[in-house]
Order: C-alpha cells, then structure tokens, then sequence
C-alpha cells in the first residue's frame, strides 16, 4: 500500500470491517473460556458428609460462560477497529472526565463537602446510612493516606494495614492499660504508626519498587502473625474488647453518667438518643478525612510533595539532582504510615472491639484497589472508588458476593486500558511552559 | 538425631513442592522482570483441578492408583498451564511497556479475581481428599524413635528431580530454551533476530503453570485438604524461595525452594510453629536487603 492510498483510507467516513478474523477471534477466545471453565465452574465439588465429596456437574453455566466470552469479545474487537480507524485526536477515552474534574475541583470539592457535612440531616437520612457513611470515610481516609505513599511517591506498599493494625491496638493497649481516652490516644496512634513506618522502611526504601511491595506484604503479615500470637499482650485471636468511645469534649454519649460527669444529651438539654454517637462518630472520621486530604493537598506544593512526585517519574534524575532518594521516600512512607494509624484508632473507638482478623491482607488489597480504581495520585478518585467499594454489598447477596470478584477483575482491567485511573490525575504538580497539559 | 533426620525429611518434601512453584516465578522474572503476583493462585487452582479430577476418575471406575495418578497429573498439567497463559494474554501482555509498577497491580487484581472466582464457585470450605498413597519404609529406629519416609514423600522427592532434569533438558537444549535464554538477555535483540517474542513469553508462563500444578496435585496428596485461599502462602514463600536462590537462576529457585523447606521445617520443630511463617517472611527480608541478587543470581545494573 502506497503512502497515497494510506491516506486515502484514513479519509473515508465509514472504514471496512473484516469480519472473518474478528469471527476466528471470537471463537478461539469462546474455546479458550469453555476450556477454562470446564473443570472449575463445570464440575463443583460439594461436602457429602463424613468428609467426602461429591461432584455436581454444571455444564450449562460453561456454555454461557463460553457464549459470553464469544460475544463480548467480538464485540470489543469491532469496537476497536472502528475506534482505531477514527482519526487522531479523537481518541479521547474518558478523559474529558477528568479534565472536567480538574477544572470543576473547587465547586465539586465543595459540593461534595457540604453534602459530607449535611448527610446526617437530610430527610432521608438514616442510622444506618450514616453507619455506611462512616464506613466509607474510614476507607476514603485510608485510601488518602495511602494515596501518599503509592500515587505521590510511586512506593507499592502491600502492608498499609500494618499501619492500621498498629494505630488501632496503640490505642486499645493504651485504653486497656492506662486508661487513656480517644482523644489522648489518637496523637500516639498516629505517632506509633509513623515510627513503625520509620523503622520498616529505613532498611527496605533502597530496594526496586516491586521488591519493596513484597517486603511491605512481609511485614504486614509478621504484625499480624505476632499480633495473633503474642497472647499476653494483645489477646491473640480473642483481640481486645471494652475500648472506650470518645467523648465530645469531655462529655460522654451515654443515657446515665456517674456522679460528676455531664453527658452529652443533659449538657445540651436533648433527649437521649444513642444516634447522637453515631452521628458524632461520623463528624470525628469526616474531619480526620478533611485534615488528611488538606495535609496531602499542601504538602504537594511543599518541596518534599514535589520530590515524592518528582521521584515517582524518575529517581535516577534525582539522584543526580541532588535528592536522597531514602530519606524523601521514608517522609512519605511515614507520612502515610501516621494517617494509617490515625484510622485505626478511629476503627477501634469505633467498633470497640478489636482483632487480628481485621487486619489481613485482604483488607491491604481493599484498599490498594480502592487507590487503584481512583486513579493513582486522585483524591478525588479515591472517594469514588471507596463509595463504591463500600456500597455495593449493600445492594444485595449478590454483589456482596461478587465484590471482590469484580474489584479484582476492575484492577486488571483498569491498568490495561487505563493504568493511570479512571479520572486520572496524575499529572505533575508543577510543569515547565505556558499551557498546562490536558491529559 | 532421629528427629533431625526426619525433619530434613519433611523439610526436603516441602522443598521440593516449593522449588516447583519458585520456578514459575523466577523463569517470569528472568524475561520480563516482573513478579507474577498471581502465580500462587495458579497453582492453587492446580490443586483444586487435581482434587477435582481425582474426584471424576473415580467415579468413572479408575481405580488402580498409579494410572490415576498419572491421568490426574496429565489432566492438571494441561488445564493448569491454560490458566497460566490466559492470566498472561489477559493480564500482562497488553501491559508490556507500560509503566513498572502497572504489571504488578494487574497481578494483584488478577490474583484476587482468581481468589474469589475459585470460592464462588467451589465454595469457601475446605475440601478434604481421603489418602490415595499410604506406607512408607523405615529408614531408621533409635531409642523409640523412628523415622519414616513415606512413599508418598519419595514420589514427591523423584517427580521433582524428574521434572527438573526434563526442564533442564529443555532450557538447555531445545529451540525454544534457546528462544528463552535469548529473551532473558535482550528481548529487542531476539526480536530483531526472528524469535517470536509474545510467543516464547506465552510458553513461559505455561511451563511455570505447568510445573505450579504438579505443586498443586503434590500438596493435595501431602496435606489432604486444600482450600481457595493456599495459594497465598505458598506464593509469597515460592517467591521468597526464589530471591534466596537469585531470582533468575533456575537452580537457585530449587535450591531456594529446599532451603525454604528445610528452614520452616527446622523452625517449627525446635523453635515454634505458630511463628513458622514469619520465619520465612523474616529470611524474604534479610535477603533481600543484605543480598538481592541472592545465591546463585547474577546481579542486577540499573541502566538510564
């Protein structure tokens, strides 16, 4: 083909689509699935009694499997040659989104808060939205705190619940052990993690990225393991329980206080309500998510945010400019590590009860994905992808079965057609020239 | 010492199953320089395929165990290693130049996925498998102490040396081991020169999910039970095995995945079993920060 006819073809409205190999496509893939799902969704093994099993056969569930396969991937491969002929400039993807929420960020950042702060008193609210509302803010507060580490300094953390661990048995042991309350123990909450930050990253920063994710899994495992074993200190699997909740400057929410001690519904004069707690506890963890998004937003524009970022695109080039390369990135391991901690206390004020069990990697994985789906360095991606992580069980079994299956799947998919995020903002800070770039 | 001999027993079984799985890890490392988190759930899906074959031979009436055995592992191999180059089609391949961090979340997801597709449909409980191989010879009686090696143990001990003998063959002297020390040293070059790249990548991965499915099939003979979440463990210790053992290195990997036997062998016995995995976690650890290239790797230039 000359490059004559080549331009040509770019021209016309409506390219050919060859269907032939799109159809052998399609139906490799459909073989491949139906082989793949053979033993596996066709042949279930189910308890039988006495320790045996059985054998269910599930045949059908594999043709569907094989269908749906066929269908989906004709389909995206036509999508794609049409998507591919289009001419250059059109291939936007989602982008439009994410330049209309890096244009829009101060009125939806303040729409968003304000629907934030208004929740708990809007008609429809409920006990239970609220509950799910704090829910979310843990995991959007995390997911920030990790947003640190993983989307600004480009270190894969796979331990991030260590640090979560750490807060929340600081403040159990500290409540248990000296009596300390909420509110005394949250600064050692987040002080204890950011050390335990400290002390695992220092020897382990100077490895590649993906060595350094293994070892973050490491040790997050080891705390836990040494948390479920060292029973005479943390209960081991029986966790610790009677944590005590935080009070409103010193008032408590309880119905009857004892002698001296005003509670929060006689100091105001309100009925007693045990929803005036769980409202209460919402405020604390919208706040400590306000604090640590404003902190992370900040100290993006303070010389060590630009070093994170800076070292993320490019660490040779700032070795050579000069940059220690340890020491910026245990800044913001520990950094991350402090709003790791700070939630945990939170968690464990909240539930008052505590275990190892709440801390697997499970939950690390949760909240990478969480990180992930948000597009790495958004903040505004993450409370998204936290909503979503936390709402969807609540739609019924189903999802809640699925959530994780399709939270897996969404990973791979995301990093395949769009590794920087669904509303990607990962673009620097900073930027050298007149016109700011609009990817 | 009738304690120590069998723990070197049991340790050298362990071994060998982890020295399988390491191999996956460090022959992937080797040519494309990435950590496929998801490995560990492959061979965790051998297992359930090898269960769940065993499970359809016998109802089928095959009931003489050696050819049970070698259909079931036939069967496992096969179904396996189609997971092992799904995964990479799917997962990994279109990610090629992306950036570095990108494959490695895709292996997470993938790895997740693969968790939760497994226990949705065969379910979370653990799946138990009635010993097929029983008996074993005495090596040895001290003191009302004695020490067995079951036939079972040594069935694993000879697949392995086996299996790696066959590799070894294959790596050392067939075209497509050729093909795949080329890609390991400059996968551009071998480009250039004709061998067709996304294809011996494709084959790699198979053979590595070939060989985690022997894992699987062993460690469901071994232990009796196995259930959707194995895969985890075993793959953080396979990988681990195979930065002890340099990762790139094919016998670093065995030689890795013995040591990491032996070493949790050893630990649980004379020191504590609940602490037996952080003894693994805590040797990933050490080796990686004092010696990243481990026992037999060549070590690694950062080039700009």
């Amino acid at each position: 083909m000359t490059a004559a006819s080549g331009l040509a073809v770019e021209n016309t409205a409506k390219p050919p689509v060859f269907w032939a190999p799109l159809l052998r496509d399609a139906i490799l893939a459909a073989l491949v699935a139906v082989l793949l799902a053979l033993p596996l969704v066709g042949l279930q093994t189910y308890d039988v009694g006495g320790g045996a099993l059985g054998i269910r056969t599930h045949f059908d569930w594999v043709a569907w499997a094989g269908a749906a396969v066929f269908a989906g991937r004709f389909a995206l491969r036509v999508l794609r040659q049409r998507y591919d002929a289009r001419p250059m400039g059109e291939t936007k993807h989602f982008a439009f989104l994410a330049v209309w929420a890096a244009r829009q960020a101060v009125p939806l950042t303040l729409v968003g808060v304000a629907f934030a702060v208004m929740l708990p008193f809007l008609p429809f609210s409920s006990r239970y939205l609220v509950d799910l509302g704090t829910t979310v803010l843990i995991y959007v507060m995390l997911g920030w705190g990790l947003n640190v580490v993983v989307g600004l300094a480009g270190l894969l953390d796979l331990g991030y619940v260590a640090f979560y661990a750490v807060g929340a048995y600081t403040f159990a042991l500290l409540a248990r052990d000296l009596g300390f309350s909420f509110w005394e123990a949250l600064p050692f909450s987040g002080l204890v993690a950011a050390s335990f930050g400290v002390i695992l990253g220092f020897p382990v920063l100077r490895l590649r990225g993906d060595y350094l994710a293994i070892v973050t899994l490491g040790f997050g495992e080891i705390i836990r393991i040494v948390l479920l074993n060292w029973a005479s200190l943390t209960g081991g699997p029986n966790g610790i329980s009677d944590i005590p909740r935080p009070s409103f400057f010193g008032l408590p929410f309880s119905r009857s206080a004892p002698e001296g001690v005003t509670t929060f519904h006689q100091f105001f004069g309100l009925e007693f309500s045990p929803e005036h707690r769980v409202v209460f506890l919402y405020f604390v963890i919208l706040a400590m998510a306000l604090v640590t998004n404003a902190f992370t937003l900040r100290i993006r524009k303070l010389p060590v945010g630009r070093a994170w970022e800076a070292l993320r695109e490019d660490e040779l080039a700032c070795r050579a400019l000069g940059i220690n390369p340890t020491t910026v990135k245990l800044s913001a391991f520990a950094i991350g590590a402090m709003f790791g901690g700070l939630a945990g206390c939170f968690f464990a004020t909240r539930q008052g009860f505590i275990s190892p069990e709440s801390f697997t990697f499970i939950e690390s994985a949760t909240i990478l994905a969480i990180v992930v789906l948000g597009g790495m360095g958004s903040q505004l991606g993450v409370v998204l992808a936290a909503i979503l992580l936390v709402t969807l069980p609540e739609f019924g079994r189903a999802f809640a079965e699925f959530r994780m299956l399709i939270f897996g799947a969404a990973m791979v998919g995301v990093m395949v057609w769009r590794p920087r995020g669904l509303i990607a903002h990962r673009a620097p800070t900073l930027r050298l020239g007149l016109q700011p770039a609009t990817r | 010492m009738a304690y120590f001999l069998q723990q070197l027993i049991n340790g050298l079984t362990l071994g060998s199953i982890y020295g399988l799985i390491a191999i996956g890890y460090t022959m992937v490392y080797g040519i494309i320089g990435m950590i496929n988190f998801a490995h560990g759930e492959i061979y965790m899906i051998g297992a359930f395929i090898s269960i769940i074959a065993f499970l359809v031979l016998g109802l089928a009436g095959v009931t003489y165990v050696p050819l049970a055995l070698a259909i079931v592992l036939l069967i496992t191999m096969l179904f396996t290693s189609i997971y092992g180059w799904a995964v990479e089609r799917i997962a990994y391949r279109p990610l090629r130049g992306s950036f570095r961090l990108a494959p490695l979340i895709s292996a997470i997801g993938m790895s997740i996925f693969l968790q939760n597709y497994v226990q949705l449909f065969q379910g979370a409980r653990v799946k138990p498998m009635p010993p097929l191989v029983q008996g074993g010879f005495t090596v040895f009686e001290s003191g009302g102490f004695t020490v067995q090696l079951s036939y079972l143990q040594v069935f694993i001990m000879l697949l392995t040396v086996v299996l790696m003998i066959g590799f070894t063959f294959v790596i050392a002297a067939t075209p497509l081991g050729r093909a795949q020390r080329a890609c390991e040293q400059d996968m551009r070059m071998a480009a250039l020169l004709g061998v067709d790249v996304n294809r011996v990548i494709s084959l790699t991965f198979v053979m590595g999910a070939a060989l985690a499915a022997v894992a699987g099939l062993m460690v469901t003979l071994y232990y009796g039970v196995i259930d959707f979440f194995i895969g985890f463990l075993a793959g953080v210790k396979a990988f681990t095995a195979a930065v002890l053992g340099g990762i790139g290195s094919l016998p670093g990997a065995m030689l890795g995945g013995v040591l990491i036997g032996l070493i949790e062998a050893f630990w649980s016995a004379y020191f504590s079993v609940e602490y037996k995995d952080v003894s693994v976690f805590v040797v990933l650890v050490l080796v990686l920060v004092f010696s990243p290239t481990g026992l037999l790797g060549r070590p690694e230039v950062e080039k700009v």
